[in-house]
Formats: structure tokens, C-alpha cells, sequence
């Protein structure tokens, strides 16, 4: 796990260092059998053409769980993400590298408890943010 | 087509609530981690989360949102054929972990119509509360679906 950062450390306009995911179509039937998710257009090939996509699509949940992630992996054990939000906005497809990214929005301190917001997103490889959202989170601070 | 009106529809806000009790189990963390490819020790790593905080594992933020919005709509509410995820939220207030039993209860919580490039489409906002053994609120989710 990555070092443990502190409030302090943190600047508004600071980037969130990217996760980068290669999203196989493996990967999709893992994630419908966690979520009991089965809706065809995310592992038959068939099904999501005769809807008039491309190909099976990664499911907008699948996005906001590696937001998820994205988070987890930057605030360490001491941090806690406390609410996420996204939009499912633009298809993503198996076999794309598929970038998640954020940036620090404001910081401030409520009832002792030292928050950041983050704007999040999936990219696509045409640079298109696909899963744009935000991120609340609360960090420990070196003052206590 | 069962055709309503969005007043109609709207008269189901808060009512017809859905329930769904989710044992959470170790298994179940891991499954929803390996889903996502997340190998973080917190999730998965019981002598190393022991030393943590939280004392052992506890759920991934993805559990929430993979596992646990699943069949989420109350049945019969949407009139058009077609449906789409238009987006999440999610508020993490309380460590899911191992052994927990999660209530969640879903409801209608807004409804309203805007005239999109296909015709008319509904937006669906349902809520979610989820509460564990003890009575305490661990997590609320909304989540949109778009019906055209």
C-alpha cells in the first residue's frame, strides 16, 4: 500500500495519481458474477450489436468501483473516502486501457474532520472523460 | 406499453419500498475486489488489516456499489422498453465488514421527464438505505436510471 498522506500534504489543483486498467472481457463476466448483474449487453457480443453499440460495453458500476479504487490506493489505510458520485456518461469497451483520474477540487475542515474534494473521471483513450464524478474524502492530520 | 403519466408515477415516491438483507461474508469482499482487480490488503489481507484501525479486514468501497444495488428497482414502475444506468452516488458513513447483515431498503425517490434526442425520456432516482445488525446506517446509495 502506498505511504499514508496527510491533510497538510495536499493543494488544491493536486492531481490524484492515475490507475491505469486494461478492462478484459474476463474481467466483465467477474464483475456481473459480484454483482449479480446479467443484463447481456455486458458479455454477449450479439446482444449488445442488435442495441447498436460496437461491442459489449463495461458497466457503469464496474467504472465507479475502480473510482473507487482510484481513491482507495491514494488515501491509505488512514484515509477514508466518505461519499463518490459519477455520472455514466460515454461507453467503454473490453480490450481499451481505460484511465481513471482526479484532481483535488477544495479542502476544509467540518467538525474536526479534515475533508478534501476531488473531481474523478474514467478517461477513454481519445482522452474522453467517460465516468466524470466527485469524491469526498476524509484525511488524517499531522496537527493531531 | 402501459402508458402513465409522470404524475402517476410520481405518486409512487416513498412508497412501495424494496428489501434486501446481504450477509456479508469474506468471501464475498475478496470476489468483489478480484472483480475490479483491486488487490489492496485492506480488503483482502487479514494479518496485515489486523493491524490497521479498523483491527481486520473491511469492505472495499466496491463492494457497496457492485454488490449491494443489485435488483434495486421496485418492479413494474417503468413504462418504456428501454433502460439505461445514468449514474450513481454513494455515501460510505460506516465499515462493512465480515459477519455484518446488511438491510438495504430502496425506494423511489424522485421522478421526472425530459424530452431527449429519442422522444420522451423518464429519469428514475431510487434510494437506497442500508443498515446493519445494529440498526445503524453504514451507507446510503441513489442511483439514476433512464427509461425511453
Amino acid at each position: 500500500m502506498a505511504k499514508q498522506i496527510f491533510y497538510e500534504d495536499i493543494e488544491e489543483g493536486a492531481e490524484i495519481p492515475a490507475l491505469t486498467k486494461h478492462i478484459t472481457r474476463r474481467q466483465l463476466v467477474m464483475w456481473a458474477g459480484a454483482s449479480g448483474d446479467y443484463y447481456e449487453l455486458h458479455y454477449d457480443k450479439d446482444f449488445a450489436q442488435s442495441t447498436g453499440v460496437p461491442d459489449v460495453l463495461v458497466h457503469g458500476r464496474l467504472k465507479a468501483a475502480l473510482l473507487g479504487q482510484l481513491i482507495t490506493d491514494w488515501i491509505g489505510e488512514e484515509g477514508r473516502l466518505t461519499k463518490l458520485s459519477c455520472s455514466y456518461r460515454g461507453m467503454d469497451l473490453p480490450g481499451e486501457d481505460l484511465l481513471c483520474k482526479g484532481k483535488v477540487t477544495k479542502k476544509y475542515v467540518k467538525d474536526g474532520e479534515h475533508y478534501i474534494e476531488c473531481e474523478v473521471w474514467t478517461q477513454n483513450p481519445k482522452g474522453e472523460r467517460t465516468t466524470p464524478g466527485t469524491a469526498t474524502i476524509v484525511l488524517p492530520s499531522r496537527g493531531r | 406499453m402501459v402508458v402513465v403519466s409522470v404524475d402517476e408515477l410520481r405518486g409512487m415516491i416513498g412508497k412501495e419500498a424494496k428489501v434486501e438483507v446481504t450477509q456479508i461474508e469474506k468471501g464475498m469482499i475478496k470476489k468483489a475486489a478480484e472483480a475490479i482487480g483491486d488487490p489492496n490488503p485492506l480488503w483482502q489481507d487479514e494479518k496485515r488489516a489486523r493491524k490497521t484501525k479498523y483491527g481486520g479486514i473491511i469492505a472495499p468501497p466496491g463492494l457497496l456499489i457492485t454488490a449491494m444495488m443489485s435488483g434495486s428497482r421496485p418492479e413494474g414502475s417503468m413504462p418504456f422498453q428501454r433502460l439505461l444506468a445514468g449514474g450513481g452516488e454513494w455515501e460510505f458513513l460506516l465499515p462493512i465488514r465480515a459477519g455484518d447483515v446488511i438491510t438495504s431498503t430502496t425506494a423511489l425517490a424522485d421522478v421526472y421527464e425530459r424530452e431527449g434526442k429519442a422522444g420522451k425520456m423518464l429519469f428514475f432516482i431510487f434510494e437506497t438505505i442500508h443498515k446493519n445488525q445494529l440498526d445503524e446506517v453504514v451507507a446510503k446509495s441513489r442511483s439514476t436510471l433512464i427509461n425511453y
